[in-house]
């Protein structure tokens, strides 16, 4: 049988000369049907993957949220061991989880933004693909590298700039000094997770900013706008929603991140008083999971950490709903 | 051309995958072929030290405070018996002895033995008892002491008491320069450097061990309940690698951790005055401890009383005791046999002279004497 590519039985004239027929041609055949069923069944499978997960968490965690003695929000302390006398509270978790996130975003972004940027209008384009790579490269390094980096290399170079803070805007509550000594502190945290995002909104912002229109560049150029106002006008606002989505995924990673955080973090001792500084010490949501995972030895302890992992998984959520309906509204505005 | 380029891919993996497995049947025949006669010969060696005939495979699980212990155990277990295998997974104490009660593993490591007393309904020792169908015992294998580790420029001997300890600890005391340490320090200049005190922030046997010691010690001092999660001040690290380090890289700090990680890291450790004199941490300083701990159990189950308190001379208080859990009558004859052979290696004193260099103790020899004829008991 001989036969040319894209030919489909379909496609040639039945016996009965009624010509190609649309509905069999796209869904009649088997490999049609096999791939439309592939792509439905990993679709649901995702869902079913997070729902699955989801309720996992509630069914583990409300019963400990339910023999809490102290409130599950308010509380900043951890006292799981005594299982008749349950005494945990997330607010300590929550305060560190998001603040040390909030300070890798707010180094990450800007900076992966103005990488993205350079590799795709700045570089020439033998520098453009090694400089690319480069950045991915960085998104491969496993992220307990990152934490003994951070704590072997890094944190020593990092002191002196810590020393600095405090000595000259010790006065300001975010920079007051605390208990905590070395480098183990939240600013340190966020100083590492930023590294460890910037190859996410790297990569993620290249693509996009790749994909602007020439005919737009072009006209921004042709109005006579110079280079910084053609990427104002043309490229970055074409990119927003893309940037938009690399800062959640990115995000979602450093909210997560555990193993680098373990091994930088310094644990506060209970009962610390309370300090806005971002030079004080803390457990992170996942850190404080991952730190003490070995030793879950009653159904009551586990559910209370359990409980402390639904937090972040809810917390993850919002962000990415919060992120979906900032797109959202975006391309409303632009189209 | 479809069903011919399908065809051609199934037989390329077809005749890949016979070539690939031909391969591997070999591999296995050679291999199992050699470690059969390896066995064989071992056996004849020395039938009684190895267990049953033809070797087999041990899994246990729990402290992870006896790893290095015991991978040094296993390794030298495996040169002298080979076609035996023993596999250790140092999950924590807890999960070693859940899967030993839910039948998971053949025996369990634990920083404590089993439990007596009822926790969520259930009490340990009876629930493993259940499993076995014979009480569980407990065998004492392992002490390893916990080094007070610290990081002071020009102080390379300190004593300390139980009392200053656990000031130091709970944060009353907060430089070196302290009367309370300058008094049991008398010719040693102290700087008047800020303590920094490092803890583990994760859920410890040694942290438990250690709050153990200063309750026990200094009742007044430390007034927390002892636990397995720290109750004091100072910076939290994550285990014992964690705060050595950070007690090396810190000048002025202090920590408490086996002592392996303190010689590892050259640190200064302390020397403790339990009121009999300052006693350096040593290898028989330990055994004394060890040989003072009161036996807390019936016939063969070892569990030791320890006497953190003690004012026995020239002997060094802070240790922890990793106990073997088994059951007195296995479930299973060969590997009841198996594992038999393998703790009645650990116990050896040629193996326990071993840890000493990675920062154990060895078992003291009364001690030793017992654990010898219990485990010659099993059954």
């Amino acid at each position: 049988m001989s036969t040319v590519t894209g030919v489909s039985v379909a496609d040639t004239p039945g016996p009965d000369d009624r010509g190609p027929q649309g509905d069999r041609a796209s869904t009649g055949r088997a490999g049609d049907r096999v791939f439309s069923g592939l792509a439905t069944g990993s679709g649901a499978l995702v869902i079913a993957l997070v729902t699955l997960v989801g309720v996992f968490l509630l069914w583990q965690a409300i019963p400990a949220i339910a023999d809490d003695k102290d409130n599950f929000f308010l509380s900043r302390a951890w006292d799981v061991n005594d299982t008749s006398n349950l005494r945990f509270g997330i607010v300590e978790l929550l305060w560190t989880t998001v603040v040390a996130s909030t300070i890798a975003m707010l180094i990450a972004v800007p900076v992966g933004v103005c990488v993205a940027l350079f590799i795709t209008q700045y570089s020439p384009r033998w520098l453009a693909r090694p400089a690319a790579s480069l950045v991915d490269l960085l998104a491969a390094v496993p992220s307990i590298i990152y934490g003994f980096w951070g704590i072997k290399t890094f944190g020593p170079k990092y002191q002196p700039f810590q020393d600095f803070l405090l000595d000259k805007l010790g006065w300001f509550p975010l920079f007051s000094k605390t208990s905590v000594s070395g480098t183990g502190t939240i600013l340190f945290i966020g100083i590492v997770l930023a590294i460890m995002i910037l190859p996410i909104v790297t990569a993620l912002s290249r693509e996009v900013f790749a994909q602007t229109p020439v005919a737009h560049k072009e006209g921004a150029l042709a109005l006579g706008a110079t280079k910084w106002e053609m990427i104002r006008t043309a490229v970055l606002p074409f990119g927003r929603p893309g940037v938009i989505s690399a800062a959640m995924l990115a995000l979602g990673r450093a909210l997560g991140e555990t193993i680098a955080v373990t091994i930088i973090v310094s644990a506060l001792a209970p009962g610390t008083k309370w300090s806005w500084s971002l030079l004080n010490g803390g457990e992170t949501f996942a850190s404080r999971i991952a730190n003490n995972a070995q030793e879950f030895d009653s159904p009551a302890k586990t559910g209370a950490f359990i409980a402390a992992g639904l937090v972040l998984f809810v917390l993850t959520f919002v962000v990415n709903a919060i992120a979906r309906i900032v797109i959202e509204r975006r391309k409303a505005f632009t189209e | 051309m479809k069903i011919q380029r399908l065809g051609l891919v199934a037989s390329v993996a077809l005749v890949g995958s016979l070539a690939l497995s031909a391969c591997g049947s070999d591999n296995n025949a050679s291999g199992s072929g050699s470690s059969d006669t390896a066995s064989g010969s071992s056996s004849n060696a020395s039938a009684a030290d190895c267990g049953p005939d033809g070797g087999g495979t041990l899994n246990a699980e729990g402290s992870s405070a006896q790893k290095n212990a015991i991978e040094e155990a296993i390794s030298s277990f495996q040169d002298k018996c080979s076609g035996t295998t023993v596999n250790y997974n140092p999950s924590g104490s807890g999960a070693g002895i859940k899967q030993f009660i839910a039948g998971q593993v053949d025996f369990a490591g634990s920083d404590s033995a089993l439990k007596k007393t009822e926790k969520d309904g259930k009490i340990e020792a009876d629930e493993a008892a259940k499993y076995c169908g014979s009480p569980a015992w407990n065998l004492p294998m392992v002490t390893g002491p916990i080094a007070v580790a610290y990081n002071v420029k020009g102080v390379d001997k300190l004593v300390l008491t139980p009392e200053v300890t656990a000031n130091i600890f709970n944060g009353k005391i907060t430089t070196w320069n302290d009367p309370a340490i300058a008094k049991v320090n008398s010719g040693v200049t102290l700087p008047s450097q800020p303590i920094k005190v490092f803890f583990r922030s994760d859920e410890s046997g040694t942290t438990e061990n250690f709050t153990k010691y200063l309750k026990a010690a200094a009742p007044n001092a430390w007034t927390a309940e002892p636990g397995k999660a720290w109750t004091g001040k100072g910076e939290g690290k994550q285990k014992s690698d964690g705060v050595a380090g950070a007690v090396k890289s810190t000048e002025g700090g202090i920590t408490y951790a086996e002592w392996s990680y303190a010689k590892d890291n050259s640190l200064g450790i302390a020397q403790i005055d339990n009121g009999a004199g300052p006693v350096e941490l040593t290898g028989d300083s330990v055994g004394k401890a060890v040989a003072a701990a009161k036996p807390d159990g019936e016939g063969n189950d070892l569990r030791l009383k320890l006497d953190y308190a003690t004012k026995e001379a020239g002997a060094y208080p802070i240790l922890l005791v990793t106990y073997e859990i088994v059951c007195s009558k296995g479930k299973d004859a060969k590997k009841a046999e198996l594992t038999k052979a393998f703790l009645k290696h650990f116990a050896s004193e040629e193996t326990q002279k071993s840890l000493e260099e990675i920062g154990y103790a060895p078992l003291p020899a009364e001690v030793q004497a017992k654990v010898e004829t219990a485990i010659g008991a099993l059954s």
